[in-house]
């Protein structure tokens, strides 16, 4: 859309109750918040804070075919206006969260994207195989930053190669919105989005967490157990937006966009810059209501602007 | 968890105990450690500051005489517990120096008895608190509650660990969240005693001889068995 032409609709709009619903790859979310995947468990978990039905889909913590244990502590730290953290990927296996936490978030209308993630192509496609035949699973979201087993420990989501393989293996054992996570770590985002784009991705959600270290001066260790971490919250907010104006450009397929998202405005950034959804990860630990907070600024925002559709902002950086 | 400071930095909220509970206010104690300690101490008298709480699980109450054992902040944690369960308490207070030793005065006054020790004997005892801990309990069988550093903790393990007396330890870790979501304050629990508790919230290890799962200390703690951590 013409910059124009979204500037007249908006300004002769000014309506009460602006349109804040999106569509991303066939999933209709009922405003652009999501939770970021690692920082809202379950859903269970926050469900005393916030009433699920308001957000546009609830993104659970990464799952994999077994249960994995995780990292030994300290597996957080705070930096300044960030945190490291190195969880290790703990979680409860598939099987267990179809049993045990999925009816619960049967009941809410909200979508349920889940993070999935395999030490191996095959742990991909089982894992897909496995979350699509389950009853209450509305989209999947690939997390490639960990490393593959059977290709010498590199990176799914830093080497195109091995990246293109696991997505398209996985794009045939799933008809599910397939969001593909893509990793901060690299030197040109945009050609893995395009790779992303290419091997069937419906969709790409970024940044995942920028790999960081600290230091222990008195000790000359490492701070975490796990040595280095993924760096999280406002400090990284900057790059990630200049990372989804990259991928923005690139491909066709929606962005979701995330990293230190903590008020609606940082949340405008991202979608003004390009990104159809945005996902709020650290701030929930700081305010376990952030979501809910952010979904009324971005409304606040629209009313004050005088939008009348989340979309006409969508994209309407003007450089 | 308690919010810090206002600004990105610091950016997360801190894990306090509550200290004491008075008229309809809640108090807390603490030292100032870090960067949010140290914005708490500027906070004024009217301002105001987000809490979420209370969490976890606290000590179970005592049913008759106990121990508690405190080495230097972590009498915030314990100092309810021996205030409203006058003289029952037999404190042992050990801190690095005099100055560290908070609430000194009202510690011994709700307690049954009191030892205490420092490291540079500028009261009580010089040496560790437990050592004469390790003393008593060889005659008095009753249930031990602490909190301090995770070195006395491990000392008080090996003093226990032969014996049937039980301990109740309020852990210390980073935390981000503090209801459970985000796995980051994690201690590694044996769980052959835990099978039941850890299907519904916890994560098995794959290791069948060696089974250990790790608990979020902020939602399954932070008070745990002493006997139920995996020590390595």
């Amino acid at each position: 859309m013409g910059m124009k032409e979204t500037e007249a609709r908006g300004q002769k709009a000014g309506t009460k109750n602006p349109r804040l619903s999106v569509n991303i790859a066939g999933l209709k979310l009922k405003n652009p918040v999501m939770t970021a995947s690692g920082t809202f468990g379950y859903g269970e978990e926050y469900s005393e804070f916030v009433d699920l039905n308001k957000l546009g889909a609830i993104v659970v913590k990464g799952l994999s075919i077994t249960p994995r244990m995780g990292n030994p502590a300290p597996r957080i730290i705070e930096t300044p206006a960030g945190m490291l953290n190195a969880i290790g990927l703990q979680n409860i296996g598939i099987t267990t969260f179809i049993k045990e936490k999925l009816p619960f978030l049967r009941q809410f209308k909200t979508p349920v994207i889940v993070n999935f993630f395999g030490d191996t192509v095959n742990e991909y496609v089982q894992a897909a195989e496995k979350l699509s035949a389950a009853d209450g699973v509305h989209g999947l979201e690939m997390n490639i930053s960990c490393p593959n087993k059977q290709a010498g420990w590199r990176v799914f989501g830093t080497d195109p190669k091995i990246m293109s393989e696991v997505i398209r293996d996985v794009r045939k054992a799933t008809n599910l919105p397939l969001i593909v996570k893509l990793s901060p770590n690299v030197t040109d985002i945009s050609l893995m989005a395009r790779v992303a784009e290419e091997s069937g991705a419906d969709s790409v959600s970024l940044i995942n967490t920028i790999t960081a270290m600290s230091v222990d001066i008195k000790k000359r260790k490492p701070i975490l157990a796990n040595i280095t971490g993924g760096l999280s919250g406002p400090a990284i907010k900057p790059v990630a937006v200049r990372m989804v104006w990259e991928v923005y450009k690139a491909v066709k397929i929606p962005v979701i966009g995330m990293g230190g998202i903590m008020t609606a405005n940082d949340a405008l950034e991202f979608l003004i810059t390009g990104a159809r959804a945005v996902a709020v990860g650290t701030a929930n630990f700081v305010n376990p209501m952030a979501t809910l907070e952010i979904i009324q600024g971005i409304e606040r925002y629209l009313i004050e602007e005088g939008f009348s559709d989340i979309n006409d902002i969508i994209g309407s950086l003007k450089v | 968890m308690i919010q810090a400071g206002d600004t990105y930095d610091p950016l997360l909220k801190r894990p306090f105990s509550i200290f004491r509970q008075e008229d309809n206010t809640l108090q807390f104690l603490y030292r100032i450690r870090g960067k949010g300690t140290l914005c708490l101490s500027n906070v004024k008298k009217g301002d105001t500051l987000d809490l979420i709480g209370p969490l976890g699980n606290g000590y179970p109450i005592p049913k008759g005489d106990f121990v508690a054992v405190a080495g230097g902040i972590g009498i915030a944690s314990l100092y309810a517990l021996i205030e409203q369960h006058k003289n029952r308490a037999h404190a042992f207070y050990g801190a690095r120096n005099k100055d560290e030793l908070l609430m000194l005065n009202e510690v011994s006054k709700f307690s049954k008895k009191i030892c205490i020790t420092t490291d540079d004997g500028s009261a009580g005892k010089q040496g560790l608190i437990t050592t004469p801990l390790k003393v008593f309990l060889r005659n008095n069988h009753l249930p031990v509650y602490t909190c301090g550093s995770m070195p006395m903790l491990k000392t008080i393990f090996n003093i226990i660990k032969d014996t049937e007396l039980k301990c109740y330890a309020s852990l210390e870790e980073n935390m981000a969240c503090g209801i459970g979501a985000c796995l980051g304050c994690v201690v590694k629990v044996r769980s052959e005693k835990l099978e039941v508790r850890s299907k519904k919230s916890g994560v098995r290890s794959q290791d069948k001889k060696n089974l250990t799962v790790y608990k979020r200390i902020c939602k399954e703690g932070p008070v745990f068995d002493l006997k139920d951590i995996a020590w390595e």
